[in-house]
């Protein structure tokens, strides 16, 4: 293989895609701009850029679901015009979804038939998804529907659906952020090996240390622009985080912290799931201190909802002491109630779950403050607090929006994730769970998530933080724990734990079993 | 035998009108529109069918006249809901009032005009089968095609690519259209069908129930089938069973208000509502978890470009 051009590719030979100049343009707002980039065969190219900085536009672009304003596409030196996705898959264009282009009541071969184009036989499809899904370690039932799936599984679904069109160029929007570090491994060989049959692969991620690990080439934008290209293994991670951000992002720092009362205990929980393809709770224990950051880990849908779901008080418990929040049984208590314990809880859903789309940010920011005192006074709602209270979480968070208190669903999914994640801190909560805190943020603000969070545990709080990012957990939090099919390990030290044996747990083996017994009592 | 044979046909003849209307709106709701102007398209249907009718004096070109009708009613819906992104709700009940007040102005013509019914089919030896064969071989062609119709519906909807295409649509329009579906072309052909089929369910009345047009004559039948739809959880086989429940529960009461029984005859003619809603929130319990509830069900969409 000739190292004279990219990729290692002869050098008379055409890139598979370039855009030139291509620009996209909202009334005066510039989504992308000018943007010059080539995409080459045998290559892993990583888009690098903070939320809003026209990642999903170019893709959007490349994807023939925007048309651009100006510019042109060229696939293999010819001019190229989409009308719409299905001409950008006739010529090998593939793509995974960030947020899901997924169906909840079809099954997951319905889902997989509308991503593909041909005549195929539905049978036929099912088959070779069993098939494609087999071969790239990806499991999968075709029969299942998809709104009894967890996020991570949905992934695969969107995964296997982009492979079964044999792709020649593969794009990929932050494919990993759900995957354990072995699955996300799997999912690397995978990609290694689609490089390897010639195919192209563009890949956005907010993780740096894959980026510089897995990807051949990074393309670098910046508010619409693109500001750099380079070859992400001759950089390092604080580099490439410098041309993203454009400043320096800070370092995490620990503050020493003190443990005092238990202020959130489980009891033997057991849980048997509404759903019937829920998972079920098996004997969950776990005891947190104030000023204690505990980290639970686990593969998507192993119980971590169901979890979730039980400490809120969106499911209710029988044995009332099986959750003691503060010292008071809470297992048969409201959401309001527990909140009122000071207890907060932000859910992995930004949108529906954690704030209503279509209200306003000061309505939902008073749906989980009620319960507190000042927002509402006789049971008439103090306006001017509760717009106080938004301002204050924008500017602590760096909350971005056009307006003052606009629509929840208008947000950007990472600044609307700053902004939930602020709502609830800045209650200065006794006990905060939070599920998936930085999930879909950027690397600037996932910094600003995390050094709150430990400047809330440094205050006294008990955090618990349920994550399926190992590097987010371990950066953050004083012990690990790990779920699998609904049953809690004991927890580990974080500074003792290994990645290989968190991995391991995941996979529901258990490594060194006296090792971790022994750990979990320290 | 004779009095059980003769409710059978009547219950027959009262549900097959809700069934088509049902049918129609179904597939038009699970492409994620929700007309609510049934009762008008019906009305107009029946109408325009009588009047096809009365001037041809053929059942058929009657049948086509008032699908035709219900389609023209369903495009004025379309082009306010799908091209200018009008609330949906609202539009679906401005259509059914206009509806009720065009059918007046173009029924005026025709009203107390008899015409004959359509005919009922005759096979000498099994329509003449002492009980039972006049059940099964000796209906009219709307009732077999009423049938013909929820099973064309079914299979269309699961056992076709195109028909999948329709459920995704009404289930997330966005990831629909981030696939590449053309989700408002999609939209307008299920609106136009469910207005087809509203305008045969009106013309069914005047052509085979009874042989004459009275403004209003739908009487509510366009808002029991859009009940039916929703207790049905939008699955074509609870559809038939609900719309003949309903229709043999209305027939039965009747009959046993005839034959004197001391129950108020206003809590008798609730039990055709009563019964259907137990029977199907009864089955819709049954099932484990999950909603068949097109998710999309009457939100606009507008493609972001």
């Amino acid at each position: 293989m000739s190292e004279t051009t990219p990729g290692g590719s002869p050098p008379d030979a055409k890139p598979l895609l370039q855009t030139i100049g291509l620009t996209k343009r909202y009334g005066t707002f510039l989504a992308n701009d000018g943007i010059d980039t080539e995409i080459w065969p045998r290559q892993i190219h990583a888009l690098l850029g903070e939320n809003g900085a026209g990642k999903s536009t170019l893709v959007k672009l490349i994807y023939g679901l925007l048309q651009p304003s100006a510019g042109e596409m060229r696939w293999e030196g010819h001019v190229m015009v989409l009308a719409g996705p299905a001409q950008a898959r006739a010529r090998g264009i593939g793509m995974v979804f960030q947020h899901f282009s997924l169906f909840d009541n079809l099954t997951v071969a319905e889902n997989v038939a509308l991503g593909l184009d041909g005549k195929e036989s539905f049978k036929d499809i099912s088959a070779r998804l069993r098939e494609v899904s087999r071969l790239y370690g990806l499991p999968l039932d075709p029969k299942r529907e998809v709104w009894q799936l967890s996020v991570g599984e949905r992934q695969r679904i969107e995964i296997v659906r982009a492979l079964m069109q044999n792709p020649r160029f593969l794009i990929l929007d932050e494919p990993t952020s759900v995957l354990t570090p072995q699955e996300a491994d799997q999912l690397f060989a995978v990609l290694e090996r689609l490089k390897a049959e010639g195919r192209a692969i563009l890949y956005i991620s907010h993780k740096l240390d894959e980026v510089k690990r897995l990807c051949d080439t990074a393309t670098i934008l910046r508010t619409g622009r693109k500001v750099a290209t380079c070859s992400p293994k001759a950089e390092t991670a604080g580099s490439l985080a410098r041309m993203m951000v454009g400043t320096e992002i800070k370092e995490i720092r620990a503050a020493t912290r003190a443990a005092r009362m238990p202020r959130l205990v489980v009891n033997h929980l057991d849980l048997v799931p509404d759903d019937p393809h829920g998972v079920r709770l098996d004997d969950v224990s776990l005891e947190l201190k104030g000023g204690e950051i505990l980290g639970m880990a686990g593969v998507a849908g192993n119980g971590q909802d169901e979890l979730f779901a039980a400490l809120s008080g969106e499911r209710l418990v029988e044995q009332s002491n099986a959750i003691v929040i503060e010292g008071i049984a809470a297992g048969a208590l409201s959401i309001t109630a527990r909140r009122r314990l000071g207890a907060a809880f932000v859910p992995e859903e930004r949108l529906g779950h954690g704030t209503a789309p279509r209200m306003k940010l000061s309505d939902n920011t008073l749906l989980t403050g009620h319960a507190a005192p000042g927002m509402v006074r006789h049971g008439f709602v103090d306006t001017q607090r509760v717009l106080a209270a938004v301002d204050r979480i924008t500017e602590s968070f760096d909350v971005r929006k056009a307006r003052r208190d606009p629509e929840a669903a208008s947000l950007s999914g990472g600044n609307l994730q700053k902004f939930v994640v602020g709502r609830e801190i800045l209650q200065n909560p006794g006990v905060l769970v939070v599920s998936q805190p930085t999930w879909g943020v950027d690397a600037g603000a996932a910094t600003v998530i995390r050094q709150a969070l430990l400047d809330l545990a440094a205050g006294g709080t008990a955090v618990l933080v349920i994550s399926q990012d190992l590097d987010e957990l371990i950066e953050i939090t004083d012990r690990i724990a790990v779920m699998f099919h609904g049953r809690l390990s004991a927890s580990l030290k974080t500074a003792d734990a290994t990645r290989e044996q968190l991995g391991l747990l995941m996979g529901g083996s258990h490594p060194g079993q006296e090792d971790t017994a022994h750990a979990a009592r320290a | 035998m004779e009095l059980v044979e003769a409710i059978i046909l009547s219950v027959l003849a009262a549900s097959t009108p809700l069934l088509i209307a049902a049918t129609g709106e179904l597939v038009t709701e699970r492409s994620g529109v929700l007309n609510l102007g049934v009762e008008g398209m019906m009305i107009m249907g029946a109408a325009c069918g009588l009047g096809g009718t009365w001037l041809t004096g053929s059942i058929i070109v009657g049948a086509l006249c008032g699908m035709i009708a219900g389609m023209l009613l369903s495009l004025i819906f379309a082009t306010m809901t799908l091209g200018l992104a009008v609330n949906q709700v609202a539009t679906g009940l401005a259509l059914t009032i206009f509806g009720i007040g065009l059918s007046g102005l173009i029924g005026a013509g025709f009203v107390g005009e008899r015409i004959a019914t359509a005919p009922h089919l005759h096979l000498p030896s099994p329509t003449d089968v002492p009980f039972g064969g006049r059940i099964l071989f000796g209906q009219d062609g709307f009732v077999y095609l009423s049938l013909a119709l929820i099973v064309a519906v079914r299979w269309f909807l699961y056992r076709t690519r195109a028909g999948l295409v329709l459920r995704a649509c009404g289930d997330n329009h966005v990831s629909a259209h981030a696939l590449g579906y053309p989700v408002l072309r999609i939209r307008l052909l299920a609106t136009m069908f469910g207005g087809a089929c509203a305008g045969l369910a009106g013309a069914y009345l005047p052509l085979a129930y009874t042989p004459f047009f009275i403004p209003g004559m739908t009487a509510g039948r366009g808002w029991i089938a859009l009940a039916l739809v929703v207790f049905a959880s939008w699955l074509p086989g609870r559809l038939v069973i609900g719309a003949y429940l309903f229709g043999a529960v209305s027939i039965l009461q009747l009959h046993a208000q005839g034959a004197g029984i001391g129950i108020p005859s206003q809590f008798m003619s609730a039990l055709p509502y009563l019964a259907t809603v137990i029977v199907l929130v009864a089955l819709s319990r049954a099932r484990s978890g999950g909603s068949t509830t097109p998710a999309s069900l009457g939100t606009v969409f507008v493609p972001d470009r």
